[in-house]
């Protein structure tokens, strides 16, 4: 990629930072340039980060319900899933797919509570909670 | 490969430096502090990371990995046998044993490499905050409650508050750091760079056109074609079919590196190398490998636009821009294992 080619389209994904990489000048040279960013980057964290939100969002509307614990909006929330969330507690998916469950979440004892709000970085009463 | 080594002395003044990967960023950064002048690229190039494999039975977020550069912790432990130089490396039980052994480092004057994970780093932009466990980055001093920082991948200095890098380095999960703290204990006096370019270009090459599996190398990028090209048949839904590209591209571009995957700041390894040894050949390596990244980057096009839902790209052209990937990676790494110094 030549230095004139780097793009600099401003991605709002990199909060106003800047990336480098490696781009050759007139001359054939490598060295490292900043950039601003590629839209093609921005397209796809954009995805990544809109497809968290959506299952928060959903989780977040199943909670309320009553369909589903709080523990699965604040593992989207917190950009987890059954797989990280297991490996971060150190507990196994299929523990972490029945503490989802609203009657077994409410029995939860606070020793796990505080597993998942340690992983989580949060309280364990911000985890018993909804926004 | 016993070269003469000394005991390093840091430098009073950390100079950072804006790095195109983390972990080859972070062990450059610690050399040069530590009186050994070596850049990013040569960090990269010697430590044969250059890699690209593709598991479909290993999932991130729900999608099979793609990686384009061998397991993290690589290039730190490649300096031990590239450079002759010796890395300590320290992990711990707990994060009061790793806050503790830092601030003793610090204290004693050392800049030393930690590994964090991404998702609970401060500083980083919300948007690239994802679960990564195996981030690089450098401490260099300690001002009351917060950690002097210098993540290579950041522009300026930053810093991080205490409680904040504490958990960062004591993540549980997929490469969960254990707080690892790493700095070169020995620095070699003087480098065999022809020795180790030459193994180091033969181990790449070696990787990438004769790992007998199909999931690395050249044979994996034809083969993640290959999947490209069937998605549908093994997920109808449209939204899969995007997630998977985005991830794709995720790797390629956003995760751990800037730009067209590793290949350009390979490319300008094999520049320096060509310069060092006085070697045209690596020239023309270096052109064969920036192709390779440009098609890449051609490939990522396409693949942004297929996630935005342009109707006009489907799977094949997008199979088809990763066949071409594949054809100029196969090219330059032939080119290179032709080269016999």
């Amino acid at each position: 990629m030549k230095k004139k080619d780097v793009p600099q389209d401003q991605n709002a994904t990199l909060g106003g930072h800047r990336k480098a990489l490696y781009a050759v000048d007139d001359n054939g040279q490598y060295s490292v340039v900043p950039t601003t960013g590629w839209e093609v980057e921005e397209t796809v964290t954009t995805l990544a980060v809109e497809q968290y939100n959506e299952l928060t969002d959903d989780a977040l509307a199943r909670a309320k319900q009553g369909l589903t614990a709080p523990l699965e909006y604040h593992m989207f929330a917190k950009r987890l899933n059954l797989t990280t969330l297991a490996q971060a507690t150190g507990l196994f998916q299929w523990q972490v797919k029945r503490h989802s469950k609203p009657a077994v979440f409410k029995k939860l004892s606070t020793r796990v509570l505080q597993r998942y709000a340690d992983a989580l970085g949060i309280s364990v009463t911000e985890l018993q909670q909804l926004p | 490969m016993t070269a003469a080594t000394t005991s390093t002395m840091p430098k009073t003044q950390f100079a950072h430096q804006h790095a195109a990967h983390c972990e080859s960023g972070a062990v450059s950064s610690l050399l040069r502090h530590y009186g050994c002048e070596i850049s990013e690229a040569m960090t990269f190039g010697l430590s044969s990371a250059l890699l690209f494999a593709h598991f479909p039975f290993i999932k991130v977020e729900g999608f099979p990995l793609t990686a384009y550069r061998a397991m993290p912790g690589t290039i730190i432990k490649s300096v031990e046998s590239t450079l002759g130089a010796k890395m300590r490396r320290e992990r711990f039980r707990n994060k009061q044993q790793g806050m503790d052994r830092l601030d003793e480092l610090l204290a004693q004057g050392h800049a030393v490499g930690l590994q964090a994970s991404v998702y609970w780093l401060p500083y980083f932009p919300p948007d690239m905050r994802f679960h990564f466990n195996a981030h690089n980055l450098v401490a260099y001093g300690k001002r009351e409650q917060e950690y002097l920082i210098s993540d290579p991948v950041s522009e300026f200095t930053v810093t991080c508050a205490s409680e904040d890098l504490a958990r960062a380095r004591f993540v549980k999960g997929m490469f969960a750091p254990r707080g690892l703290i790493y700095y070169p204990s020995e620095i070699p006096t003087q480098i065999d760079y022809a020795r180790a370019i030459g193994r180091a270009i033969r181990r790449t090459s070696f990787q990438m056109l004769k790992t007998p599996v199909p999931f690395v190398g050249v044979r994996a990028i034809r083969y993640l074609a290959d999947r490209i090209a069937n998605i549908e048949s093994r997920n109808a839904d449209p939204r899969y079919a995007r997630l998977y590209i985005a991830m794709i591209v995720r790797m390629q571009e956003e995760i751990g590196t800037g730009g067209g995957g590793f290949r350009f700041i390979y490319a300008s390894f094999l520049q320096e190398a060509g310069r060092l040894l006085n070697d045209a050949r690596f020239a023309e390596a270096s052109d064969s490998m920036t192709q390779a990244g440009d098609a890449w980057r051609d490939f990522a096009l396409l693949g942004a636009r297929f996630c935005k839902k342009k109707t006009e790209i489907n799977t094949q052209q997008l199979a088809d821009a990763v066949r071409r990937c594949a054809d100029f990676e196969d090219s330059a790494f032939r080119r290179l294992r032709d080269i016999r110094l």
